[in-house]
Formats: C-alpha cells, structure tokens, sequence
C-alpha cells in the first residue's frame, strides 16, 4: 500500500467529515464526531492493507464515515426511544448525512463561528480549530504550541464541555451578531497565524501548515457573501503579505533573516498581488480595522526600496493603529518608522518615553537608534537586551550586534 | 489613572494657511498623537473643522461659525490617560498647536463617573 495516501487523505478528509457530522449531530456529540471521523481512517488502514487501495479513496471514505454515523444515529434513537419515549416526532426525523462540497464548506464555516465562541478562551478555540477544522493530531497541536499532550488534551476536553454547556449552535450567526462574533473569529485566525509565523517550533513545515490553514478559513469567510466583509479581506491581505516574505526569513541553518537582509528575489510576488487585490477589497465601505492598518504597513514592506514617502506612510499607519489598538510591539515598530521618517534624535527621545524595560525589543531597539550616534549607550542597551531574550534567535541577533559595536571600538 | 481632555485654543480661526503649511501642521498633530498611544495613554479625540460651525445664542440667535467678536477658536480636542496632571501637561507641551502664537491648550480632568 501506498505509504503517502492515508496521512494526505487524513489531512485533507479528516477535517470535512468531522464537520459535516457535527454539524449533522449538534454540539452535544463534538467528541463523536471527531471519533467516527478518526474510526473511518482506522477502518481504511485495515481494510486497504489487505484488499488495496480503492479507485476513489475520498468516495470510500465518505461511504464508511456515513455508515458509522447511521450506525451511531440507530444506537441513540433506540436510547431515545427507550429511555425518552416522549421526544417529539421532528427528532426523529433526521435527513441524509451530506457530504457534498456544498455542505462541507458550509459546515466547516458554521463551526468555525461555533469553534470561535467567546465563551472559551482564544487558545482553546486555536486549539479547536486545528483540530475540528484543520485535522491536525494533538501531538502536531502540542509542538506548535511548545505544550504537551496532556495539558492540549485537558484544554480541548474543557472547551468542548464549554460549548456543550453553553449549547453553543452550529450556524451562522443572525445579522445584528455576526459583525460582533465576526471579530472573535478573526482574532482567532489572526492568532493561529501568528501563531505558525512567530512560533518557536523546529518544525518549519507545521509552521507553514498553520499559516496555510489560517489563510484557508479566512478564505472561507471570503467566499460567503454575509461574512465577506471589509475587516476579513484586510486580515488576508496581511495574511498573504506576510507570507510572501516566508521562504526569504530562514536561512539553510533555520535561523531568522532580519528584514533588512532579505533577499527580495525570494520573496513570494504572486502571494504579493494576491494581498494587494483584497486590500483592495478591504477598501469598500467605512470601516477601518486594526486589520486595515496592518496589512497596510506589510504592503509597503513589500517594497524593499528604503523611501522618505515609504517610512512616512508607516509612521502614519502606526500612528492610527496605536490609536484604536495598542500593543508594546506596535508602540516599538512605531518608534523605529519615526526614526526613518523623521530623526534618530526624535526618535530616542520618543523611545525613552515608552518605558517597556522588560521587553528585550525595547533595548534592541534603543540600540539600534543609538549606534551611529554613541556606541557606548548603543552597547549598554544591547547589554540590557541580552539576559532579556528568550529566544535563540533573538539572543543571537542581540550577540551580533554587541560584536560588531566592541570591533568597531577596538 | 484619570482622564484628561486637552482642548486646543486657536488665537484666530480665520487665518488662511497654505496647503503645504496645513499639511506639515497634520502630520506633527499624527505624530503627536501617535507619540501619546505609542505610551498607551491616548484615549480619544477629534479635530474640529470650521465648515458647517454655528454658534447658538440666547433667544434662538444663530450665527455662522465660533468666529466673529470671539477671536479664540475651539481647533480639536484629545482625551488621554494620565498619572496626574502634570503628566497630561507634559503631554500638553508636545502639541504643535502651541507653536502658534497666542494658541493655547487647556488640561481639564474628566469628571469620574
């Protein structure tokens, strides 16, 4: 039997027929979903190592996953119909399980807004959704995260027993609440891409993977006209941006390539206008999200050419950003476009304002303003970065830098 | 943390600016500002434009925009977070407003709810 077949067809099966069952069952049978989809893998592997590997294994598939939830569906109306005789006759009615293409992207939608509940935490619903919509085992979940099995395993358990609580509903949300579970949704999609972009994981294609599945779904957003809207094609336009920039960040050794080292050849052009046609799209209508502003800024990071009108528009950009989203990363890449679009001198004392010593980014960046203007303050603030990092790359960045300031001293 | 408004005073709305002028004014206000939220202290605000300004006075008296006997213009206004009032002072300071003369800012604390 063909090695590759069953971990392809899981990856991309696994995920519709968890689903589509769920969707079909309810919430209240998230687990049985996930075990009939698992069971129809077990099935296909036993199967297909004696008798081969069917003409149309996906079909095969289907057949078996709609069989056992038949099967499952008998076993809980004949508990129902002995133990709750009383049910009503709509119960009892249950159409077809419907593995259509239709009916996959409409239920893998529906549960990403289930999945997306703000009744359980954002890394609850990251972890959910990779493994309901994305099919990703626990261990894969484990090692993105930097956890374990155990401490996943305990957080899925919990978050479904929450959505069960809650009787959290497997549809699309009514027109008044959609725009504001829409934001939970893309905060969650916003943080697994992040999540695969940023992560500290050996594994640089399960980093890929997650950015790939975090694109997917947004897609998926994108291609239902009540939740295509202005703030989810800017969240894929910076999705797409960043990613362009992804085979030219890692070196051969996997270490982080600073953007200013880049080799823009190796940049991705086709993911680059992809970005820029639904930052166009992002454009219609009043609305400006924090999504807007950011996959504003990564647009013009896609044009390497250092310009007083490049760092200028980022400057404003972040200054926007900051003011309807603040974080201390957005606050530290501000003060870095001042310096560009203004002075280095601005820029310091603007710095110095922020006061955020327990970022070791603070001090880099402090650093970097001070080196051509007094090395020893540079080399002090590199100094105070370095027992700050906690990265090997960061602490390597930091390393290099206090290297190149005590050559240049000698 | 207290909130503080921080009103911007015009000496004379009425003086014309070139474009140039007005854009380089623009950008030092963005910068202003965005020097406060970089600090996570800038809350909210607005500038005000003069189109479309009317002044209600007693006995339903309208009369078009805060200009005439009054020389002093409302320009904008921006709430922020601050430690006390000195740090919205300081904050104050860095408004581009004051680089014109007879302009002022007006710290006000924003009464707790």
């Amino acid at each position: 039997m063909n090695q590759e077949i069953i971990p392809h067809l899981f990856r991309t099966e696994f995920r519709k027929i968890a689903t589509v069952l769920c969707r079909h069952f309810g919430i209240d049978h998230i687990e049985t979903a996930e075990d009939i989809a698992s069971d129809t893998f077990l099935t296909a592997i036993d199967v297909w190592s004696y008798k081969g590997i069917p003409d149309n294994p996906t079909a095969w598939l289907y057949t078996v996953a709609k069989h056992k939830a038949t099967n499952y569906r008998a076993r809980i109306k004949s508990f129902q119909d002995k133990v709750l005789p009383s049910v009503d006759i709509e119960q009892s009615y249950q159409p077809d399980i419907d593995l259509s293409a239709d009916n996959i992207q409409d239920s893998q939608l529906q549960m990403l807004f289930a999945i997306c509940h703000p009744s359980i935490p954002a890394e609850s619903q990251i972890g959910l959704a990779l493994r309901i919509l994305c099919g990703f085992g626990i261990d894969e979940i484990a090692n993105a995260f930097l956890s374990n099995k155990e401490t996943i395993n305990k957080r899925l358990f919990r978050a479904k027993e929450k959505l069960r609580l809650e009787q959290v509903r497997i549809e699309l949300p009514s027109e008044p609440a959609i725009g504001e579970r829409l934001e939970t949704v893309l905060t969650t999609l916003y943080l697994l891409f992040n999540e695969g972009y940023y992560s500290e994981s050996k594994d640089a294609v399960l980093r890929e993977d997650l950015c790939d599945e975090a694109m997917r779904l947004t897609q998926l957003l994108t291609e239902n006209k009540r939740t295509n809207l202005p703030a989810v094609n800017a969240l894929l336009a910076l999705m797409c941006f960043h990613s362009s920039r992804f085979p030219a960040r890692k070196n051969a050794q996997g270490e982080l390539i600073l953007y200013q080292d880049q080799d823009e050849t190796q940049w991705d052009y086709t993911l680059i206008s992809k970005g820029a046609y639904y930052l166009q799209q992002a454009a219609q209508g009043h609305t400006l999200s924090k999504y807007h502003l950011e996959a504003s800024i990564a647009y013009w990071h896609t044009i390497k050419a250092d310009t007083t009108e490049k760092w200028e528009a980022i400057l404003q950009l972040y200054n926007k950003l900051l003011q309807i989203s603040y974080s201390p990363i957005a606050a530290l890449n501000r003060t870095y476009a001042l310096s560009k679009a203004n002075s280095n001198e601005e820029a310091i004392r603007e710095a110095e304002k922020l006061q955020l010593t327990n970022s070791p980014y603070y001090f880099t960046l402090l650093g970097e303003l001070y080196k051509g203007i007094d090395p020893e303050k540079a080399r002090a603030n590199f100094e105070q970065a370095l027992p700050l990092a906690k990265t090997q790359a960061d602490k390597h960045l930091i390393a290099q830098n206090l290297l190149k300031i005590n050559g240049n001293c000698l | 943390m207290d909130e503080y408004v921080l009103v911007m005073r015009h000496e004379d709305g009425k003086n014309l600016v070139s474009p140039e002028q007005m854009q380089i004014w623009m950008k030092q206000t963005m910068d202003w500002i965005g020097g406060i939220a970089a600090q996570n202290k800038f809350v909210s605000g607005t500038g005000l434009p003069f189109e479309d300004a009317r002044v209600v006075h007693p006995n339903n008296i309208v009369t078009n925009g805060p200009f005439g006997d009054i020389k002093e213009t409302i320009g904008g206004f921006i709430t922020v977070r601050a430690e006390s009032v000195d740090e919205a002072v300081e904050f104050a300071k860095g408004c581009p407003v004051l680089q014109g003369e007879g302009n002022s800012v007006e710290v006000r604390r924003v009464a707790s709810r």
